[in-house]
């Protein structure tokens, strides 16, 4: 029977010239902003996404730039509060939280299950309006007196500050229902659309990955939600929830906040960890080690990940029996992390690895992210944590997992995905060369900063003591070399969709669904249904040197 | 010069200040620095373990496109068992170590030398046990000293990073950090929480003084305290003068300046503005002067420095119709010539 319905794969991706794929089928923009189909829905996302990273990324740029001398350089000292809050504000609630579900997850999520589409696609679409409405909130902010509380909008300082406190937490809210949306999305198109003959143990790491934070963004959102909204009661009716002076209490808002945002930080990195398995498997050749391994601490890391909110609170006058718990739990987290990451190692062992543009962010990735998660060890210590608690050595740590792990994950994924989304092949040097910037860059900003935060300098500060301004020019020039990588991947990539050699289906020998699909894919993603079986199978995957392709040649498993 | 073994870590307690870590000035700095570098060294081991077989393996089974794996092993049960165990024995060793450290730091031993911190938007105040407030911190050396820290606004944090101690200042609750420090000299001391427009600017020194010269810090530190009568007098008559003939008095400024400065300092501004409007007690403006209606029926026409005096000291004698008499009364804590310049303060408000 098998062999009966046995096809070479490799025939279905290459769709005669001119045919029509999801970008070509149909015009206008009307064609954009009511399509139904994912992957232009994640196209989309990938715009909107990257435009607030762009913005975001210029008020970082502006705070390094305060911070080359202490007392003023640049603008005052509310204006500099205003920049920190709005590139914490808008990285997290509108760049890295949607970034890679929303953006990559559509794209790939269906195609990686071989579907047509994720399992309601209306509500797709209704999640990214939520986002751009949830934006326009933002936008509207910035316009309307801006914004001073630090992205996690402490009370009583917000409830006392002068800025747009409900316009922005307004925003969050609204955002936090896209982020929902998509969540439930996600969890039903897993649940329902996958493929038979893709049990839950043969789908690729990252659809786990997107599964195990759509658990999170349906569960710990809500909270975020209300937290929000008791805040704006608070403040627009004078409810005393939060602040002493009115019978409230200004600790509680911290616990509603971190319930949510420190599961919040798992919406960030486990998506990230998901692309991450599949750039080492894919680049190595080699199948990865230890899937299921893999696999359950995805979902046992977002379990944890409900259980360690605390750990933010460790010198908020909170009892010493709830710091010594959250101590715990939080160090019970590292252990699924650190597996992982040998995980990968054992993967790159004895395999056959190739070193294009995703692999190396790959492997940036795996450097960063070891030192992000070492860094955590000490401030999960109670005592040690005391010292660096509020400090940069903080800031550092948080950067290093966001930035140096999740933004890392994002661009490798995005470089590993972009011949699929558009067709066409980046420069390769260009590239390499981008890469290279930006992870020096982003060392020398944010190590410097593990220095000047265990010798005390506090975090948030617009002035401070003339010991620490080496540290903070060292720090700012690397900030500058990451702007230009970002610069000269903005460029490149823009030139690859007028000048780019064309993509074929599998540039890089993956063997998971997507590469079976014509780039760009059809709009309904695959002309038959393809076949499925072991994605980290690279067994029969041939590389053709004088097209630079690779292309499958291998009966495959029961067809679907 | 830093020697090789401070870049370690390694040193009797009261260390240098190292790259990572400031100096250590109190006791339990120790205990926190050998926490941190045991997690330091660990983190070393794994960073370098991890970076280098990462190079080695891309660069040894780097292979040329359409090359085939030398092994496809997804398995290795000795391997996987013994990178769970391990790294779980580290973390629980460090859980410990951290428990234990920070029960050391939440819990003050008795009789402590209590100094009352607060924090409000943008200034440290510190209380000390006779009454004196000052907005540096004053610590004897060898002595167990807590700080019992609160808030009169927003979140602070009290953060001494040459103590290795720091905890949130709430408004409406205490909190409170200890240390025994053990080095005299001058060291920083940060607000940790955000707190609004001149959070970094919310900084102050905490001076360690040899605990046998710490009292006699405490009894001058008042300048105004600390004239003889003679030299009051002299101050009453000419504070200009006076200030510029004695240097030495440090912080001493003229009556009603200090007056200001005590104003500030002695928290009367939470109930009492400088308008003539009613907080909780009545506005500053015009009060020095004016006639009075009390809750007995009797009045005053004009309220002259005894009535004032009385009100400061003794703040229930009488009590101004429409108010609710929760004044505290300052006795003790504020002395004769205090008042005097308080009462000057007041003067120029019309």
């Amino acid at each position: 029977m098998a062999d009966a319905t046995m096809t070479n794969p490799s025939a279905a991706s290459t769709p005669p010239a001119g045919e029509m794929n999801y970008l070509t089928c149909a015009r206008g923009w009307k064609s954009w902003f009511l399509t139904l189909d994912h992957k232009r829905i994640g196209i989309m996302y990938l715009i909107a996404t990257m435009s607030s990273f762009g913005l975001a990324g210029l008020f970082a740029l502006l705070v390094r730039t305060e911070l080359l001398t202490p007392k003023d350089t640049i603008v005052d000292a509310d204006m500099y509060n205003q920049f920190f809050t709005l590139h914490g504000a808008i990285m997290v609630f509108l760049f890295i939280i949607p970034s890679i579900p929303a953006a990559l997850g559509n794209f790939v999520l269906p195609i990686m299950l071989g579907a047509k589409d994720v399992a309601f696609p209306k509500l797709n679409l209704f999640s990214f309006y939520l986002w751009m409405f949830g934006g326009i909130f933002a936008v509207v902010t910035l316009a309307t007196g801006g914004l001073d509380t630090g992205w996690t909008f402490y009370t009583p300082y917000s409830i006392e500050t002068q800025t747009a406190v409900i316009a922005m937490t307004t925003g969050a809210f609204i955002l936090g229902f896209s982020s929902i949306f998509t969540g439930l999305n996600f969890i039903v198109t897993i649940h329902k659309l996958r493929p038979p003959g893709m049990t839950w143990f043969k789908m690729p790491l990252f659809l786990w990955a997107i599964y195990a934070t759509a658990i999170l963004q349906v569960i710990a959102t809500p909270v975020l939600g209300i937290t929000l909204l008791l805040l704006i009661a608070e403040r627009a009716l004078g409810v005393g929830i939060f602040a002493a002076s009115m019978g409230g209490d200004p600790v509680m808002f911290q616990h509603f906040f971190w319930f949510y945002s420190h599961p919040a930080v798992y919406i960030m990195i486990l998506p990230a960890l998901g692309i991450v398995s599949e750039l080492i498997a894919c680049y190595s050749h080699k199948p990865i080690f230890g899937y299921r391994f893999i696999a359950w601490s995805s979902i046992a890391i977002a379990l944890f990940s409900f259980i360690v909110w605390g750990h933010h609170m460790f010198t908020s006058g909170q009892s010493e029996l709830v710091n010594m718990v959250f101590s715990a739990l939080t160090f019970s987290v590292s252990i699924p992390s650190a597996i992982k990451v040998f995980n990968w190692l054992a993967t790159m062992y004895k395999g056959a690895i190739t070193l294009q543009t995703p692999m190396l962010y790959g492997l940036g990735f795996i450097f960063l992210f070891t030192i992000g998660g070492l860094t955590g060890l000490p401030l999960a210590m109670l005592s040690v944590d005391v010292h660096l608690h509020d400090t940069y050595f903080v800031v550092a740590h948080f950067h290093y997992v966001m930035m140096g792990s999740t933004v890392i994950a994002m661009v490798g994924g995005m470089h590993h995905w972009w011949p699929k989304m558009f067709g066409k092949m980046y420069n390769e040097t260009a590239a390499r060369i981008a890469f290279v910037l930006v992870f020096i860059g982003f060392n020398v900003t944010f190590f410097t900063q593990f220095i000047i935060g265990s010798q005390g300098m506090p975090r948030r500060y617009y002035d401070y003591e003339p010991q620490f301004q080496l540290g903070h020019q060292i720090s700012t020039m690397g900030s500058y070399v990451m702007g230009l990588g970002f610069l000269l991947m903005l460029g490149y990539l823009l030139h690859s969709l007028v000048r780019g050699k064309k993509a074929p289906a599998n540039p890089w020998g993956g063997s998971t669904l997507e590469w079976v699909a014509s780039s760009p894919p059809s709009h309904h993603n695959f002309d038959e249904a393809p076949q499925v079986d072991d994605p980290y199978d690279f067994t029969g995957i041939d590389y053709k040197p004088d097209t630079d392709e690779y292309v499958f040649n291998r009966p495959r498993a029961a067809k679907a | 010069m830093m020697r090789f073994t401070d870049m370690l870590g390694v040193f009797a307690q009261g260390g240098p200040k190292t790259l990572w870590l400031p100096e250590q000035a109190s006791e339990g700095a120790y205990n926190v620095d050998n926490a941190f570098y045991f997690v330091y060294w660990v983190s070393v081991f794994f960073f370098i373990l991890i970076t280098v077989l990462l190079v080695w393996f891309a660069i040894k089974y780097r292979k040329p496109k359409g090359s085939q794996p030398e092994s496809t092993v997804t398995h290795n049960t000795t391997l996987e068992v013994s990178w769970s165990v391990i790294p779980t024995i580290l973390v629980v060793i460090m859980f410990l170590w951290g428990f234990s450290g920070f029960m050391d730091l939440a819990n003050p031993p008795e009789n402590c030398y209590t100094i009352q911190t607060t924090g409000q938007k943008w200034k440290w105040l510190f209380t000390y046990p006779n009454g004196h407030v000052d907005t540096e911190l004053h610590v004897p050396a060898d002595t167990d000293v807590k700080l019992l820290i609160t808030s009169e606004d927003v979140l602070h944090s009290v953060f001494i990073p040459a103590f290795r101690v720091k905890n949130d200042a709430v408004p409406g609750r205490f909190t409170h950090v200890w240390f025994n420090a053990i080095k005299p000299g001058t060291y920083d001391f940060f607000c940790t929480e955000y707190c609004g427009t001149d959070h970094s600017r919310m900084i102050t020194k905490c001076v360690v003084h040899p605990k046998d010269e710490f009292e006699t810090w405490l009894e001058n530190a008042d300048p105004i305290k600390r004239m003889t009568d003679e030299q009051f007098a002299e101050y009453e008559k000419d504070p200009v003068e006076f200030i510029k003939k004695n240097p030495d008095f440090k912080g001493l400024l003229p009556p009603a300046a200090m007056g200001g400065a005590l104003y500030d300092k002695f928290g009367c501004k939470s109930c009492h503005l400088l308008t003539d409007e009613k907080l909780i007690g009545p506005g500053f403006k015009g009060v020095y002067g004016g006639a009075r209606k009390f809750t007995d029926g009797s009045t005053l026409d004009k309220a002259d420095e005894n009535y004032l005096r009385e009100s400061i000291l003794v703040p229930q004698a009488k009590i101004v119709e429409g108010y609710d008499g929760s004044m505290p009364s300052f006795q003790g804590r504020l002395t004769d010539r205090h008042i005097y310049c308080i009462i000057e303060f007041l003067k120029g408000l019309k």
